[in-house]
């Protein structure tokens, strides 16, 4: 599905990305987890191509995607921090999203799945961070696409929205597509994810199941697990 | 592109500075033609402020939508379009709607004067043209500024200096150049260091065909040898070309390496 | 002498010389018994009238020699066949009248003329209508000439190869009113012509000047317009000139000027109306001229004053939308400006009085930049421009800084 092989990328003089060769087959959910700057988003920006790396390459569906923009036809991404342009209301934005990609999209399930019905003519600077956050998932679930990268999915979501959008995973899981999640929310990963990718200063410092990683620190919760990698990187 | 320039234009001519300068060139038209009374002195002094005004605008809109806009860009790249379709689209769309508040703020008036019944017509359209292409080339220059600079106030500090450089600081050392080297012929000098300046090139080919050139005296029958021609009024065109074409292909290239 | 003046002195008591008390009348028409001018002339005697009928005579270099009155009835025309001269005179008291004259010759080493006036006493030329000349009405040494509301016309291209309307030299006390002279090289030209009035005339599309003095002294011109000429007026080694009521219209081109003074002193210049000229006065060598009550109305430059300029009086002028009102070459300033109305002035009259608080400097930057090198015209109306001369209006570097309106008016002046 993606293989990435050597990845660089330097910001100015920050090294993020240094090194990173990465393959993930196809199906399941993958947990790309790491500290504050270790280079999750810019991973996945690199895959997206919206950040240029400077060397390596990221093969998609065995397809080198430099300069390429027909391949993000089959993959739907949720940004980090949802920010829409303010002018439009939220169903003239979902209009043209749909009118851009051209594809059939269930639009109407998700709306109701949310709740947004009723803020479907509301410009989008007029919405709470929440309420964005639930548009941004309708964007990034409306299509059907073998491969699906969420940022952060879970920042703002009330509970309820919580499960909907777990449960809204777990059935593209079922469906066998590909879905790369970053987050902060270690409990979440615990009960979602079939596989993490542990990113530190660029580098992937651990690929596996969350069970090995568990084993690995010889922790029995994955919260300890990950702060004792920490730690012992530290010391 | 297309539908990117679509988005781009609906959401400038929805938005409030659009109508704003929409109006003040209806009202500033309307005015004109009330005061003068006659079409050719009215395009005379709106030589003057489109001259000054439309690079101005058009570099502050184009930097203030690019920075703006920035949410729009960054959820179009997320989607399968290619990437100078994004922005290309976006500069399109700016640089249209820029121009369309100023082709109907002043069309309308003038046409209700009767400009179509006037031998001014040309004149008037060589105005809406040059103004036109100076909105196109300095929007493109703010584009550019914007994609390179992501701190917006530096960036639109360039922006800025920029327009003051070509409307301000070049004639100044244009001048100071004249001035220095009086004991040599300057008329080359003066046609190329006119060419070189899209503000001055659009000043100079409205003057020229103004009454007014006549002051231009023996310099100005150089120039008009020279852009009375069909050369030299399609030469003249074709730099205004380059000038709109140079910032859209550096939009293109810096847009293909931008890290968002 | 005395004689001389005796007839002359009777013939212009007589108003109407077709029944003159002395002389005969003598007709000419294709069924008379005289068919030619030519032949009429030789058969007339000192004093008479030689009656023209309508028709056509081709006829050339017609010398008259004695004192005779030429009339016209029904516009009877003279052509010259474009060959040389066509009325050669060397009288005194001839009157020319009601005669279409037309196609005088062009040469380029002889003054061909339609009315050729050589050491003419009392002449008067009047009603004519002269038609493709190369000179019209040409006088050389005379005095004491009335030319009247004569229309002359030609179709000028080059300079070398044409010649003036009226062309007047070496004479004095001549009279030229009502005139219509266009697309000649100069409408009316004077050239060591004393004593002399201009009066009603238009001058209109002609290739030089609309008129031109040369080397004349105690002369006037009033009411004449000047339109569209390749200048209107040019005034030049002239003294005692009086300007007036004169209409200067649109004399535009790139080298084109209203009013052209040179090397000239003691002129009044009032109550003209210089509109639309590139430049409405330039000046240069010229001394103790008052200005007064003029307007200058959306021309190039108002007054361009090109050195030399000493003594003169701008006042109770109105500067209407000219690009430059005033053009100085030198930082130094012998002349004054009071009481002048300037559209271009910003200041306050918080006193009321119609009278600006702040002086007016009727001098641009630019246009003492523009004087230095010519070249920086190109930069005209750049924005550049308008904040130089601010700055220069702020505090005055370059220009002569004595050179101010003291008193400006806050009012056009009617």
């Amino acid at each position: 599905m993606i293989e990435i092989t050597n990845l660089h990328k330097r910001f100015g003089k920050v090294q993020v990305l240094e090194g990173i060769s990465l393959e993930i087959k196809g199906g399941g959910i993958f947990a790309i987890l790491g500290p504050n700057g270790s280079g999750k988003t810019t991973l996945i920006k690199s895959i997206l191509g919206m950040v240029i790396p400077q060397s390596g390459t990221i093969l998609i569906e065995n397809k080198p995607i430099k300069d390429q923009w027909e391949y993000r036809n089959n993959l739907n991404y949720l940004p980090q921090i949802a920010q829409f342009p303010e002018n439009l209301t939220v169903e003239e934005l979902i209009g043209m999203i749909k009118n851009l990609r051209g594809q059939t999209a269930n639009d109407k399930e998700l709306i109701e799945l949310f709740g947004l019905a009723p803020f479907m003519d509301k410009k989008l600077g007029n919405l709470s961070g929440g309420t964005k956050q639930k548009v941004n998932l309708v964007l990034a679930f409306m299509f059907n696409c073998p491969l699906i990268i969420l940022d952060e999915p879970t920042t703002g979501l009330d509970p309820v929205s919580l499960i909907n959008l777990k449960g809204l995973i777990n059935k593209e899981k079922e469906a066998g597509k590909t879905i790369l999640i970053t987050t902060h929310i270690m409990d979440f990963v615990d009960t979602m994810a079939d596989e993490i990718v542990f990113l530190l200063e660029g580098k992937i410092y651990f690929k596996g199941t969350v069970a090995e990683l568990k084993k690995k620190s010889t922790q029995n919760d994955l919260e300890h697990a990950i702060a004792t990698i920490l730690t012992e990187k530290n010391v | 592109m297309f539908k990117i320039l679509q988005y781009s234009f609906y959401d400038l001519v929805r938005s409030r500075w659009s109508y704003v300068y929409f109006f003040f060139y209806l009202v500033l038209g309307f005015a004109l033609l009330f005061l003068n009374s006659s079409v050719s002195k009215s395009v005379i002094t709106l030589m003057n402020i489109i001259i000054v005004l439309t690079p101005m605008i058009g570099t502050i809109f184009g930097v203030m939508y690019f920075y703006s806009a920035r949410e729009f860009t960054e959820l179009l790249l997320a989607q399968p379009i290619k990437r100078s379709t994004i922005f290309l689209g976006q500069y399109l769309g700016i640089a249209l709607s820029l121009t369309l508040s100023l082709v109907l703020g002043l069309g309308v008036p003038f046409m209700i004067y009767g400009v179509f019944q006037s031998s001014e017509i040309w004149n008037f359209g060589l105005l809406l043209v040059s103004g036109s292409f100076l909105t196109f080339i300095f929007v493109a220059i703010a584009s550019n500024i914007a994609l390179m600079h992501e701190n917006k106030i530096k960036g639109f500090g360039y922006a800025i200096f920029i327009w003051l450089f070509m409307a301000v600081i070049y004639d100044g050392l244009f001048l100071i150049s004249l001035v220095v080297f009086d004991e040599y012929p300057l008329d080359k000098f003066s046609l190329i260091a006119t060419m070189l300046n899209p503000i001055d090139l659009s000043r100079i080919l409205i003057l020229l065909k103004l009454d007014i050139s006549a002051l231009l005296g023996y310099t100005g029958a150089v120039f008009q040898k020279f852009f009375g021609t069909n050369t030299g009024l399609f030469a003249s065109i074709g730099i205004l070309m380059v000038w709109t074409g140079i910032p859209i292909f550096f939009i293109k290239k810096i847009s293909s390496k931008k890290d968002f | 002498m005395r004689q001389l003046l005796f007839a002359a002195a009777i013939f212009l008591c007589a108003n109407t010389p077709i029944n003159s008390a002395f002389g005969n009348t003598l007709e000419v028409c294709s069924t008379c018994k005289i068919t030619t001018i030519t032949e009429a002339i030789a058969k007339a005697s000192p004093g008479d009238t030689l009656l023209v009928k309508s028709g056509f005579y081709q006829e050339g270099e017609i010398v008259i020699n004695k004192p005779l009155v030429l009339i016209g009835v029904d516009k009877p025309i003279i052509d010259g066949e474009s060959k040389a001269g066509i009325l050669v005179i060397s009288a005194d008291s001839i009157v020319i009248k009601g005669l279409i004259i037309q196609n005088v010759g062009v040469s380029y080493t002889k003054d061909y003329a339609a009315i050729h006036l050589s050491r003419c006493n009392y002449f008067t030329i009047e009603d004519n209508e002269l038609r493709n000349v190369f000179f019209g009405i040409l006088v050389e040494k005379s005095h004491f000439g009335i030319i009247h509301n004569n229309k002359v016309s030609s179709n000028a291209t080059k300079e070398y190869s044409s010649g003036n309307g009226v062309h007047i030299w070496h004479s004095d006390n001549m009279t030229v009113t009502n005139n219509h002279l266009s697309n000649l090289r100069d409408g009316i030209y004077f050239e060591f012509v004393d004593e002399s009035h201009i009066a009603n005339n238009i001058s209109t599309n002609n290739l030089r000047y609309g008129l031109h003095f040369m080397f004349s002294n105690n002369d006037t011109y009033y009411d004449n317009e000047f339109i569209n000429n390749g200048a209107g007026v040019a005034v030049m080694f002239s003294k005692f000139i009086g300007m007036k009521r004169n209409r200067f219209y649109k004399n535009w081109g790139t080298a084109s000027f209203g009013l052209l003074l040179k090397e000239i002193y003691d002129a009044e210049i009032e109550d003209n109306i210089f509109e639309e000229n590139t430049i409405a006065i330039n000046v240069e060598g010229s001394t103790r001229i008052n200005y007064k009550n003029n307007n200058f109305i959306r021309n190039g430059w108002a007054v361009k004053i090109r050195g030399g300029c000493y003594a003169n009086i701008f006042a109770n002028n109105n500067f209407i939308d000219n690009s430059f009102d005033v053009s100085y070459n030198s930082k130094m300033n012998d002349n004054s400006f009071n009481n002048n109305y300037w559209s271009d002035y910003t200041g306050y009259d918080l006193d009321k009085d119609g009278i600006g608080d702040v002086p007016y400097r009727p001098v641009k930057l630019f246009s003492y930049i523009v004087n230095q090198t010519p070249e920086t015209i190109v930069l005209l109306r750049s924005l550049f421009i308008d904040i130089l001369n601010f700055s220069e209006k702020v505090s005055p570097v370059f220009t002569p800084d004595d050179l101010v309106d003291a008193t400006p008016k806050m009012k056009v002046i009617q």
